[in-house]
């Protein structure tokens, strides 16, 4: 059978189960709706936590970016896995026994304040919206390579099946999917990780492999020999290259790690567990299926590196014929994202790291993941299996978001502030409606995004990192601070953090506005744009004990007896009234 | 109320102590003493390059699970469980 009839029948199989699930855990109530009835079960939790958090990032860009940065690649794997250390110690539990729908639903209730309610909405939507742009992109490029269908084509297609168990099932829906998402997606990321590190390593487990000597007989050890290879084509180093710089890293990783801990999306689903204490071992489990991916993309972006300079250079000094290219190097080249140009003339393929001499003008990250099966020469059916993978992938946390950003709308703006009266039927409905029109607007946004896609989501991070995360955490761990500290301390992170990326990727991302020039040198402190959120959490909560010092007031004693409440499990069973 | 409080210090002290080790694993031993640690190997890694790509990872799964181990003990020894 050809790919291509392969990789539609693997992938249509995917969404027909989808589909299957959505109708079988449909929403009654709005308990189903947006916190399915809080009867998930932590492991089953923890794996649908791992599909929900585990995006196209994740499972396309992340080992593609750790192949080409080496041990800078590390800020991602620590950042984006620390977060959870956090999330199960400073966040999740307590916010369990508070035991309402949404995030800004504790901010408001906490803070005494509506205003704190919209400005908790408002920073929310900024970060989930620029999440879910990052999800259909990766929706409509796993579609266009794969299926070969006008990327505009495929991403209706993911919208659409998004749209059917979402707004069906709502979380209830979304987390029993997302169960099945985690199961398609860790089996096509491990199956070639596992193929490609007993082909080079002869040992089967990727993360020992990795560390393991070649098995081809040079009695070398796999990251020496990279080291060797990428340092003679004039590469830095593999195992040591840093990210920019050290202060850079410590920053970038903060960033992450803290946004992790304050993306909505991830903390709502530690809503769905029965209890506090199901709360706190849901986040290790989550972590669990999460480290499983996280501690192969090391394996696959060192060995997908290893394996593409092989293709193009067999031995050292000697290169490819650009008549002689396989097959999947043809592949990658009609979709633009691999791109050779013979400076020389000499019809070979030079890949090395100086730009006048180097003649794989583009090798685009993304397709390191993409392509690895292709390169190690692997099966088609295991090929299949990696398309359907980064759907799931995308697909899970493109639901996520959207469940994320309707709640806050349906449960936080109009249940919560402007339309109190409306019925459970009424905000259902409302939140069904509301869903839709957010995979519309997140569908058009795919498909003409502000000319920032590429690097949005590590942006998301900085900008939850910089407003929710500190917000929830002075919440809980000081009964002292007001609602003004905490608005004017959600307003000044954020906002820190928005005015730096700005100014130096352009206003509202608008080439040419921007003031500073998105240059290295011009950077504070040297640290990347994308890494400032831990400044913008740093000046939250600055400037949130500043006007909590400054003023008088005091939060009133039935919101000091709210938090004495929350810090202990006991009554956490039963239902609150909304 | 003061066995409550004594709970929420007690729960702060763990935390502190998890926290502590969550630092030292990654920021510490993954980016800050990363040269001098990478003179150490394990096997094929780096000792440094090992701790930022897989030691910090299995670390945080391990102190989760500590953290939720301890603090369901805790919950019993002050009588603050869920019924």
């Amino acid at each position: 059978m050809d790919l291509k009839t392969m990789t539609y029948i693997v992938v249509f199989a995917t969404f027909a189960l989808y589909f299957g699930i959505a109708w079988w855990a449909r929403a009654a109530t709005t308990s189903d709706f947006y916190v399915a009835n809080k009867g998930v079960h932590p492991i089953l939790n923890g794996m649908a936590t791992g599909a929900d958090w585990m995006s196209a990032a994740s499972f396309i860009s992340m080992a593609g970016l750790i192949a080409f940065l080496g041990y800078g690649g590390s800020v991602f794997l620590m950042g984006w896995t620390g977060g959870y250390v956090l999330l199960a110690m400073l966040l999740a539990p307590y916010l369990r026994k508070y035991g309402k729908f949404t995030v800004p639903e504790f901010i408001g209730d906490r803070f005494y304040s509506k205003t704190a309610r919209i400005v908790a909405v408002a920073c929310l939507i900024i970060a989930s919206l620029t999440y879910v742009i990052g999800q259909m992109k990766g929706i409509g490029v796993a579609f266009s390579r794969f299926l070969e269908v006008k990327f505009a084509l495929g991403l209706g297609i993911g919208m659409f099946v998004v749209w059917v168990y979402a707004v069906l099932g709502g979380m209830k829906g979304i987390t029993y999917t997302q169960i099945a998402q985690y199961c398609v997606l860790i089996f096509a990321y491990t199956v070639p990780a596992v193929f490609i590190s007993l082909h080079l390593t002869g040992n089967p487990i990727p993360q020992i492999g990795l560390g393991s000597k070649m098995a081809d007989g040079s009695n070398m050890y796999l990251l020496d020999k990279l080291d060797m290879i990428v340092t003679d084509l004039g590469f830095k180093e593999y195992t040591t290259a840093v990210l920019g710089s050290k202060l850079n890293m410590f920053a970038y990783t903060m960033s992450l790690m803290i946004g992790t801990a304050g993306l909505p999306h991830v903390i709502m689903r530690f809503f769905t567990v029965p209890s506090v204490k199901a709360a706190r071992s849901s986040a290790g489990w989550a972590l669990v299926f999460i480290a499983l991916l996280y501690t192969v993309a090391p394996a696959v972006g060192a060995m997908a590196r290893l394996n593409l300079i092989h293709t193009i250079q067999p031995e050292a000094g000697q290169n490819l014929a650009y008549e002689a290219r396989p097959d999947w190097f043809k592949n990658w080249e009609t979709t633009g994202l691999l791109k050779f140009e013979d400076k020389n003339g000499d019809g070979k393929i030079q890949y090395v790291a100086d730009k006048e001499t180097n003649e794989m003008v583009k090798v685009d990250r993304d397709i390191m993941v993409l392509a690895n099966p292709e390169i190690a020469n692997l099966p088609n059916w295991v090929i299949a299996l990696v398309a359907a993978g980064g759907l799931a992938a995308a697909l899970s946390t493109a639901a996520g978001l959207l469940l994320a950003i309707s709640s806050s709308i349906s449960h936080d703006l109009m249940k919560g502030v402007f339309t109190p009266s409306i019925s459970e039927r009424g905000e259902l409905m409302a939140s069904r409606i509301v869903m839709t029109l957010a995979i519309l607007v997140a569908g058009y946004l795919g498909l003409n995004p502000p000319g920032f896609a590429a690097g949005t989501v590590a942006l998301a991070f900085g900008l939850a990192a910089s407003s929710i995360f500190p917000a929830l955490m002075m919440g809980i761990f000081s009964k002292k601070i007001t609602a003004k500290a905490a608005i004017a301390g959600m307003i000044a992170g954020i906002g820190v953090t928005l005015l730096y990326v700005f100014q130096h990727h352009g206003i509202m991302f608008i080439k040419g506005t921007e003031f500073l020039g998105n240059m290295p040198k011009n950077w504070f402190l040297g640290i990347d744009p994308k890494a400032f959120g831990a400044v913008g959490a740093i000046v939250n909560f600055a400037v949130a004990f500043l006007v909590e010092m400054v003023s008088s007031e005091r939060p009133p004693a039935h919101i000091q007896h709210m938090v004495e409440d929350i810090r202990i499990p006991a009554g956490a069973g039963e239902a609150r009234g909304h | 109320m003061s066995s409550n409080d004594s709970y929420w210090r007690a729960n702060l002290r763990l935390m502190a102590i998890c926290l502590t080790i969550w630092f030292i694993v990654s920021f510490l031993f993954g980016i800050i003493l990363v040269e001098p640690l990478n003179e150490i190997r394990l096997g094929g890694y780096k000792l440094g390059f090992w701790f930022a790509q897989q030691g910090s990872i299995y670390t945080f799964v391990a102190l989760i699970f500590f953290y939720s181990w301890r603090m369901n003990k805790l919950d019993q020894k002050y009588n603050v469980h869920e019924r």
